[in-house]
């Protein structure tokens, strides 16, 4: 095909993403902006396939089939298990990225010289390197996720020492790679392989590090690390479509990754770096004595409460998606709405175990998105507020996070359910959350437990309702 | 082990020790058995039947009850029983547990009789004020109901409404209520008054309970005067000669304005403070209401007349000192609640017998004589409510002392002239076909930025899933390379196809999924 036109259809691939991205931004234009993406995706796809000579058997057999995977996929998996499906699904970039690099640095076709070739086998360097981190890492995350990894943070003893070490190892390497590459044709391959099996290494390592409630840093880390492994493919091969649309995908996951971290209260680097508050953690252990006694519902008192309040809202956290209790949660909403009750709900940024986890539940529950507010909208609602209930959450409604300035959470936005008149705590048992502090909202006088499996405790709510 | 609940002898008690919803929780969760004297609930409108039908034996004879039952529940402390002829204490055995309230300070005369007749008695008035014991705290409860009805006696003898109103016959001023003392009672008649519709403030000696006022839509009256009035335990203590003038001169302002003073004022352990005095009384408009709390200590007003209702110049001045009988409903059901927590504390294996464990803070508290031996006082209790104190004042200080840290201009400058050095050394290096990318790359990287930023936090995941179909377009890497003529790089090549295709469909069809469930 003329290049032109294949150029024209770049183009109009590249701004259809654009707009996919920007159409995201509210509810109205959500769908729209799905639809541009999917055109965007199709005109690049026809423009590109049209310029195929050869294998095209292979090539419309890997499109049918994997198409077919995806589609089941999209169709079988739990809204629970969103963040495990996003997750797989970068690792499959990060190995597509690692794939397209070693055919392009096999391909006998390319003839680069002096300061180009350098700068090429960079590139080449850099894309099969961020692709294989995305790789191991995002199957990492997989497997916390999904649960066939342990969620706590594995702390290798010296592990920023290795990090170093990794990255040191990788430069040289990446000297030893240009050289041979230089040397000859052909030359080099070793070291490539070498560095992928360093990269894939520093992926698991990294990861595995970073503990479960981070795991919405680590799900948009390893989306902005995919488009970063798109670019740095898209430089290797000269191709602009691929370079725009990874930095605007590497950008907008750098972007999610920054709103997580700062509804942490976190630093990028110190999350990335795994575990947590382990210079703060010992102060915060020394004071667990200062507690007082929590006082524990049964459902027909939650019932009762929730009947005679007449402002409700529901705190979800990541308890809810492993109950599974989102429909019962909309069930409870409307059997209180019909009262006349003004239920919301209240989302904080990091609950759940991915961005907007809460919301896509309770969407999948059939909730209205006009009722779920962000923290930020609602935080000043509380004190009217008759009853909060805090379904499966635990460092998001956190009073110390602002009153003791040693807590490891210090400083950490949180839900003030506590100023609402008062907040009922579904719990299964008087555990720590995963900041591994002890939440005096539990102790609070106007905070009532109610203990046991969340979906079960609400189905018995409902019942009395 | 069998509780019993003897009617109550005082005159014009109302109240019972248990209702039929307790009890039932006491013979079911516990594993009690209790029996109770016919007709004991019946001034709290609690008939037998109701007591039957939870499981509890009524027994007519109210003798049985105190012979045959190991815990004795009671309201009141024991007096002369005028139907069976004979002093209460003289009605239980050895060994038994008498669970009431006693006033051991007002009554050392009966902890000798009780230590006589070698029972173990319980005061609930001798509950620590810990917070672990709140629900236990019938000293609260009644408070609170006394406050409550505190207000309705008011509005009883109050010629007036509460509540403002403009009528087509003319306006209606709200009444004026001043509450003094904002402990328990006082804020729940500030609650009550407020709900009627009257204007209400309020004063307090511990400035820690304005938060509380305010909280409650009452307006806090302060002092211009320096001076702390907590005491231990939350309780308030007795303040200075001039602080005390200044308050007085406060109370004799509000008098003329006020139609209503409601007065809560003690101090444990102390006669009533002397707050409202006869020309403050004689200043209050004609109609007015004194509601006087501490008429029993004596009164906070002079002219109280301890369980009475009197008209002196124009004012009525109510000292009922059974404010919570006067609820006896309600003050029996939270006053039966208090009693079975008690009971379920000194009942852990839930087997229906209880163990008087001083070890436990609240147990021996409450405790004032054990198998036969007075202990009372306790000795003090290890948390009290005091040193909590600073702590709650300090809090609302903290979000504000944490002001934004501000940003040092410092580390942007250093980054900046670090990353415009590197790319002005990129630039002196590298090719012009590079540099033509590195501007695409760049500049795409800033249409992201300004694209994703008011990204709504709703759909941060159909986003992730939206950009994780679209990264897939590295598919065209593959597509470019899969005509090669090479077998491995043509593999190579068809395997990135093969998963890149699953997830461009299933990144956009899921992120549609989850799109077409947001709905309004």
């Amino acid at each position: 095909m003329n290049p032109g036109i294949v150029t024209v259809s770049y183009i109009g691939a590249t701004i259809l993403f654009i707009l996919a991205l920007g159409g995201l931004s509210n509810q109205e234009t959500a769908r729209r902006g799905n639809i541009y993406g999917i055109i965007g995706m199709t005109i690049a796809l026809i423009a590109t396939i049209a310029g195929v000579t050869a294998n095209i058997g292979l090539l419309v057999g890997g499109l049918l089939i994997g198409g077919t995977i995806g589609l089941i996929l999209a169709k079988r998996v739990q809204m629970t298990e969103m963040p495990e499906l996003v997750a797989i699904l970068h690792s499959l970039v990060g190995m597509a990225a690692v794939l397209v690099g070693f055919a392009n640095f096999m391909d006998p076709a390319s003839h680069f010289e002096g300061v180009e070739l350098t700068i090429h086998d960079i590139e080449t360097y850099l894309g099969i390197l961020i692709g294989a981190v995305t790789f191991s890492g995002s199957v990492i995350a997989f497997g916390k996720l999904s649960g066939k990894i342990t969620g706590n943070p594995m702390l290798i003893p010296g592990r920023h020492w290795l990090n170093l070490g990794l990255l040191i190892a990788t430069i040289y390497v990446c000297k030893m790679f240009v050289d041979q590459s230089a040397a000859g044709h052909g030359g080099g391959l070793v070291p490539l392989l070498i560095m992928t099996g360093i990269a894939l290494l520093f992926g698991i390592h990294m990861v595995m590090a970073i503990g479960g409630a981070d795991m919405p840093v680590v799900v948009s880390m390893l989306n902005s690390y995919s488009g970063w492994a798109a670019s740095a493919t898209g430089f290797m091969l000269n191709n602009d479509l691929l370079i725009v649309t990874g930095a605007l995908v590497g950008s907008s996951g750098a972007i999610l990754s920054y709103i997580m971290c700062r509804a942490m209260n976190r630093k990028f680097l110190s999350v990335i770096a795994g575990g947590f508050g382990t210079t703060s953690g010992a102060a915060a252990a020394g004071e667990v004595g200062e507690q007082g006694e929590v006082v524990a519902l049964e459902a027909h008192e939650v019932a009762q409460l929730l009947k005679d309040s007449k402002e409700v809202m529901i705190i979800p956290g990541y308890g809810m998606a492993v109950a599974q209790a989102q429909h019962i949660v909309y069930e409870i909403t409307k059997a209180l709405r019909a009262k006349k009750i003004n239920v919301r709900f209240g989302i904080h940024p990091v609950a759940g175990r991915m961005p907007g986890h809460m919301n896509v539940l309770l969407a999948e529950a059939r909730v209205p998105y006009d009722i779920v507010y962000e923290m930020d909208e609602i935080n000043d609602d509380f004190p009217n507020i008759d009853v909060s209930i805090v379904i499966g959450a635990n460092d998001i409604v956190n009073p110390s996070a602002q009153t003791d300035p040693n807590s490891p959470i210090a400083g950490m936005p949180v839900m003030e359910c506590w100023k609402g008149k008062t907040s009922i705590v579904l719990k299964r048992g008087m555990a720590t959350g995963y900041a591994g502090v002890q939440n005096p909202l539990f102790f609070k006088e106007n905070t009532r437990m109610l203990f046991g499996d969340a979906g079960k405790s609400l189905d018995a709510v409902f019942k009395d309702l | 082990m069998k509780i019993g609940i003897p009617k109550e002898v005082h005159d014009g008690e109302r109240r019972v020790a248990t209702t039929p919803e307790v009890a039932g929780q006491l013979i079911n969760k516990l594993g009690f058995e209790v029996a109770i004297q016919s007709g004991a609930g019946a001034a709290a409108n609690f008939p037998d039947s109701a007591y039957e039908e939870a499981g509890v034996t009524v027994v007519n004879d109210a003798k049985a009850v105190w012979d045959e039952s190991d815990i004795i529940l009671k309201v009141r402390a024991p007096e002369f029983n005028p139907d069976l002829k004979t002093e209460e204490v003289d009605l239980l055995h050895e060994n038994q547990i008498l669970i009431t309230f006693l006033w051991p300070a007002q009554n050392p005369d009966l902890l000798k009789k009780l230590s006589e007749k070698k029972v173990t008695a319980m005061a609930m008035d001798s509950v620590p004020r810990i917070s672990r014991a709140q629900k236990m705290d019938a000293l609260s409860s009644m408070a609170n109901i006394a406050g409550y009805r505190a207000v309705v006696e008011a509005a009883q003898h109050f010629g007036r409404f509460f509540t403002g109103q403009i009528t087509a016959a003319g306006k209606i001023p709200p009444a004026k209520v001043m509450v003094i003392g904002a402990g328990v009672a006082g804020l729940a008649a500030i609650g009550a008054a407020n709900s009627m519709g009257a204007i209400v403030r309020a004063f307090d000696t511990r400035p820690e309970v304005k938060e509380q006022v305010e909280s409650m839509d009452a307006e806090f009256l302060e002092l211009d005067f320096e001076e702390e009035g907590s005491g231990a335990g939350g309780y308030a203590k007795v303040m200075s000669k001039e602080f005390i003038e200044a308050e007085m001169a406060l109370f004799a302002e509000q008098a003329k304005e006020v139609d209503i003073i409601i007065t809560t004022a003690l101090i444990p352990g102390k006669p009533a403070p002397e707050l409202i005095l006869e020309d403050m009384v004689k200043t209050m408009k004609e109609g007015s209401v004194i509601v006087d709390l501490a008429a029993e200590q004596g009164g906070n007003c002079k002219l109280t007349e301890a369980g009475k209702v009197i008209k002196v110049h124009g004012v009525s001045i109510i000292g009922y000192t059974d404010l919570p009988s006067r609820l006896p409903t309600q003050s029996s059901q939270l006053y039966g609640t208090n009693l079975r927590h008690l009971l379920t504390d000194m009942c852990p294996e839930k087997d229906g017998n209880v163990v008087v464990d001083f070890e436990d803070e609240v147990v021996r508290g409450a405790t004032v004589v054990k198998d036969g031996e007075i202990t009372w006082p306790p000795p003090e209790p290890k948390l009290s409510a005091a040193p909590a104190k600073p702590v709650e004042e300090a809090k609302p200080v903290m979000p504000e002392a944490k002001e934004e840290e501000k940003p040092s201009w410092l580390g942007p400058a250093i980054t900046m002239g670090l990353g415009g050095l590197a790319l002005f050394g990129l630039g002196a290096v590298a090719p012009a076909s590079f540099m033509a990318h590195f501007t695409v790359f760049v500049l795409a990287c800033f249409v992201g930025y300004m694209v994703i930023w008011n990204v709504t936090a709703a759909l941060h995941t159909p986003l992730m899933s939206v950009t994780n179909a679209i990264s897939s377009i590295i598919i065209i890497g593959a597509l470019l390379q899969i005509s090669s003529g090479e077998k491995i790089i043509m593999w190579l090549a068809g395997l990135a196809v093969l998963i890149t295709a699953i997830n461009i469909a299933g990144g956009f069809a899921v992120t549609r999924r989850m799109l077409d469930m947001f709905r309004k």
